[in-house]
């Protein structure tokens, strides 16, 4: 027999939900306090992209964000989730305008967090010119909240990764919390060995691709600063605890971040692979990091890869 | 793509309060159903915009056996469709009626 679904309670439905498996509604639904969910420019508005028509493709009546404010563990919070199925969750101009929003809006308040669930594998090429505008008004948008004292936290973990803009709009949050099939990057597997040849990324071999973009080598490089398992009740416990991390944001806080990665570069800049890294940082058996079942992981992540708190 | 309409006369209003609800996605094979309350009681409306031309047919089928068997009265559905089988189409339509005639907002 199994359980009736209205004796389940919202925790334990958040932890038997796969993030990666949800839609983006579904996430903010079981990410936030139960029933705290408020839209902004919900689908009955039909705000949709004013370019795809002319592509003869078909349109989202979200244009493939949710945003809107809710509640985490009672403190109100702003919420933007990107749905990766709906053209790989790439920005439009809609789309990004929608996000854009809701960062000036918490800009404004300076008290409310932002969360924002990527899922995307950058620009959407139909709209190329608005959705490359929109990432850099994104970026211009976050740094400005952070500046205003907003903290923005990044969750990592859907099924089209965190690709191009997305991976530059992450790179300017607070805090990023990532799984193990989130994948943080800017050029993806095809760009790179489309450009620069197969020799230099092969695409097809997905090992190599997971282990150079994917949620545990984040971790270990301190990109990431938290590793949560794939389930959103995870996600929900990553996001309460980087909340509760992210320190005050100033001059001195890019300068250590800047700090940090020229550090980074000069450590393991000549490495080859992921694994030469993770050898680099001290891991014992490497070459096994893939392998490892989550806790175990998290384990050796809170040992080795701790970025430093003085930076982002 | 394709624009087709239909319109329904039924015997009985849809349940509950709520006065809309989503539920799916664009995608291939994939389709969203925004469903509002917003007509009279006896009425019934499908808007539906679909990236597979010339299933009209197989959509008066599909739509036909829905309404007769959920009489949703008073809802609109509108419907972004990325080339769902008609299986996808009834199991979205359904879960968007289960979806509004439940209780909340």
């Amino acid at each position: 027999m199994t359980t009736p679904l209205e004796d389940v309670t919202p925790a334990e439905r958040a932890r038997s939900t796969s993030f990666y498996e949800a839609s983006a509604r579904t996430r903010l639904e079981l990410l936030l306090d139960a029933g705290s969910f408020a839209e902004f420019i919900g689908p009955e508005q039909r705000e949709v992209s004013p370019h795809l028509k002319i592509f003869d493709l078909p349109e989202q009546f979200d244009d493939g964000i949710v945003v809107g404010h809710g509640r985490l563990d009672d403190s109100p919070v702003f919420v933007a989730a990107q749905e990766g199925r709906f053209m790989g969750g790439a920005f439009g101009e809609v789309h990004g305008a929608k996000l854009i929003g809701l960062l000036r809006a918490a800009s404004q308040i300076a008290s409310m967090p932002v969360l924002i669930l990527f899922d995307t594998g950058g620009v959407r090429l139909q709209e190329a010119n608005a959705g490359e505008l929109a990432i850099a008004e994104i970026m211009r948008a976050v740094m400005e909240a952070r500046s205003a004292g907003v903290k923005v936290v990044g969750l990592i973990g859907g099924r089209s990764g965190c690709y191009g803009g997305g991976g530059l709009i992450a790179g300017c949050c607070s805090a990023l919390a990532v799984s193990e099939p989130g994948r943080i990057a800017v050029s993806g597997p095809e760009v790179i060995e489309t450009n620069r040849g197969v020799e230099e990324f092969d695409s097809r071999d997905r090992a190599l691709v997971w282990r150079t973009m994917g949620g545990k080598h984040r971790r270990l490089l301190g990109a990431a600063d938290v590793f949560a398992d794939d389930n959103v009740q995870d996600f929900r416990e990553a996001a309460l605890e980087l909340l509760g991390l992210i320190g005050p944001f100033g001059l001195d806080r890019l300068k250590a971040e800047q700090e940090r990665l020229a550090d980074r570069l000069s450590r393991y800049g000549a490495c080859l692979d992921a694994v030469d890294i993770w050898a680099a940082q001290g891991i014992a058996h490497a070459e096994t990091v893939p392998q490892l079942p989550a806790d175990q992981f998290i384990t050796l992540a809170d040992r080795i890869g701790r970025t430093s708190r003085d930076a982002r | 793509m394709e624009d087709l309409r239909f319109q329904h006369s039924v015997r009985t209003r849809a349940g509950g309060a709520r006065q809309s609800a989503i539920v799916g996605v664009v995608a291939s094979g994939n389709l969203e159903v925004l469903v509002e309350r917003v007509l009279p009681d006896a009425e019934c409306a499908i808007e539906i915009r679909t990236a597979a031309v010339g299933f009209g047919e197989v959509w008066t089928a599909v739509i036909g056996d829905f309404v007769e068997r959920y009489s949703p009265g008073g809802l609109r559905f509108s419907i972004n469709d990325g080339g769902a089988r008609p299986d996808t189409v009834s199991l979205r339509l359904a879960q968007a009626v289960r979806l509004i005639t439940e209780n909340g907002q």
